[in-house]
C-alpha cells in the first residue's frame, strides 16, 4: 500500500508521505450483535491525519456501515468524543502521528452512557443532569442602567469552565458515573460553576442545593480523569472542588 | 515537509504490526493518571482495613466471653504468616492515611487540584520510606525469634 509513494514521480513537487495504520474498533450492531465486537483496518494515512480522519477513510472507503457521530470535525461542537487507546479524547483533535502507530490503535465508545451503535452512545441522560443544574443566566431586572455590568476580574473568575463544549469525555472518564448513573457528573457541576461564580447571576444557591446532593458533588472522588480527558484543558477537580467549597461556605 | 519524520513514520510499519483482538468483547482498561490509581489504592486499602477492623473488634470482644479462647486467638497471631499479614496491614494503612491527607489537601487547599500529581508521588516517598523502616524491623521480630 505505500508503494503509492513511489508510484508517481513528481519532478519537483513533495510527495506527501503516507503510511499504514491499524484501527480496532469496538463495533457493535444492535440488529445483528449481541455483544459488542472488534474490528481491524488497516488505513493509509498522512501525517497530518488525524482520528476522525482514519474514521472517514474507513465509513467513505472500507466499510460504509461503521457509525459516529462527527460535526464540525475542529474541535469545537464536541461530537466525536470517544476513547482512543484507554482514554477519552476527541477524534478530531488527536493527531495520528502523537499516537504508537506500531501498535493498533484502539477506538471506542465512551464509557458509562448507553451503547447504541457502534461509537455512538445515547447522550440522553448527560444531558438530563446537564439540564438539572439550570444551565442558563438566573437574574432579576436590571438594577440601575441598562447592562449588567461585569469588571474583568469578576470575569476571570469562571472563564475556565465557560469553555465547555458538553462532549461528555470528562463525565464519561469517571468512575463514580460508570458505577453510579445518578451521578450529576463533572460536566454538569462545570456548568453550574460557570453560573455559580458569575457576578450577573442570582442563582447560586438554587444551584448550590441541587447540588447538594447525595448524587451531586460529593460523589467526586477526586480521580482527575475528568481533568485528563477535557479537550479543552478545563481544570474539572478544580472547579469541582471550588463548588464543594461554596456548598461549605452556603455562597460563591 | 519535514523529511526526516516522514520517511519514519513510512520506513516502520511496513510489515502490519500483529493483531490481536482482545479476549473479551468488553473495552478496554480506561488508562487514568495518578489520580485514578491512588483513588483505586485508596478503595483497595480501605476495604481491607475495614475488614481487618471488624476481625479485630470482634477478637477482642471474645476477652469478655471467655479469657482462655482470647488468648488462644492471639496465639495464632504469633504465627509467621500473621506476622507478614500485618506487614500488608502496616502497608494499607499507611498508604490510606498519606493519601487520605493528599485527599484533604485536595479539597481544602486552594492549589491542591493544581500539585495532586506532585503530592501523589510524595504520598509515594513517604509510604516507601515508613516501609523501609518497618519491614526489616518486622521481619526480624518474626523470624529473628
Amino acid at each position: 500500500m505505500s508503494t503509492a509513494v513511489a508510484d508517481n514521480k513528481p519532478a519537483a513537487a513533495e510527495v506527501v508521505p503516507t503510511f499504514t495504520a491499524t484501527l480496532m474498533i469496538r463495533r457493535f450492531d444492535p440488529e445483528v450483535d449481541e455483544e459488542p465486537r472488534w474490528e481491524d483496518f488497516d488505513v493509509e494515512l498522512y501525517e497530518t491525519d488525524r482520528v476522525l480522519d482514519a474514521l472517514h477513510k474507513i465509513k467513505w472507503e472500507m466499510d460504509g456501515s461503521l457509525t459516529f457521530r462527527r460535526s464540525c470535525a475542529h474541535g469545537i461542537c464536541g461530537s466525536d468524543a470517544m476513547r482512543i487507546n484507554g482514554r477519552n479524547r476527541l477524534a478530531c483533535k488527536t493527531l495520528i502521528k502523537d499516537l504508537d502507530i506500531s501498535k493498533p490503535i484502539y477506538v471506542e465508545a465512551i464509557k458509562g452512557l448507553p451503547l447504541e451503535k457502534d461509537l455512538i452512545v445515547d447522550m440522553e441522560p448527560f444531558f438530563d443532569s446537564f439540564k438539572e443544574v439550570n444551565p442558563f443566566l438566573m437574574a432579576g431586572p436590571v438594577k440601575g442602567g441598562k447592562e449588567r455590568k461585569q469588571s474583568p476580574v469578576e470575569r476571570a473568575r469562571f472563564d475556565d469552565t465557560t469553555k465547555c463544549i458538553l462532549c461528555a469525555a470528562c463525565t464519561s472518564s469517571c468512575p463514580v458515573f460508570w458505577t453510579d448513573g445518578q451521578y450529576f457528573g463533572p460536566a454538569a457541576i462545570v456548568n453550574a460553576h460557570r453560573f455559580i461564580f458569575d457576578s450577573r447571576d442570582e442563582g447560586a444557591g438554587v444551584r448550590l442545593d441541587i447540588l447538594n446532593d447525595k448524587e451531586g458533588v460529593w460523589r467526586c472522588r477526586t480521580t482527575f480523569n475528568c481533568t485528563d480527558a477535557c479537550p479543552r484543558g478545563i481544570q474539572v477537580t478544580q472547579a469541582i472542588a471550588e463548588v464543594k467549597q461554596a456548598i461549605i461556605k452556603g455562597k460563591p | 515537509m519535514p523529511e526526516k519524520s516522514a520517511s519514519n513514520l513510512v520506513a516502520e510499519p511496513q510489515s502490519p504490526p500483529k493483531i490481536r483482538s482482545p479476549k473479551r468483547p468488553a473495552g478496554t482498561l480506561y488508562r487514568g493518571k495518578e489520580g485514578m490509581w491512588s483513588w483505586v489504592l485508596h478503595r483497595i486499602t480501605g476495604v481491607a482495613i475495614y475488614f481487618f477492623l471488624l476481625v479485630h473488634i470482634l477478637d477482642t470482644a471474645l476477652v469478655r466471653v471467655s479469657p482462655e479462647a482470647y488468648n488462644a486467638v492471639i496465639d495464632t497471631y504469633k504465627t509467621p504468616l500473621m506476622g507478614l499479614g500485618e506487614i500488608a496491614l502496616v502497608a494499607a494503612i499507611a498508604f490510606h492515611a498519606f493519601n487520605g491527607l493528599r485527599i484533604i489537601l485536595i479539597d481544602f487547599w486552594a492549589f491542591g487540584a493544581k500539585h495532586q500529581r506532585t503530592m501523589f508521588w510524595v504520598v509515594i516517598g513517604l509510604w516507601v520510606v515508613l516501609l523501609a523502616a518497618f519491614i526489616p524491623r518486622q521481619l526480624m521480630h518474626v523470624f529473628g525469634g
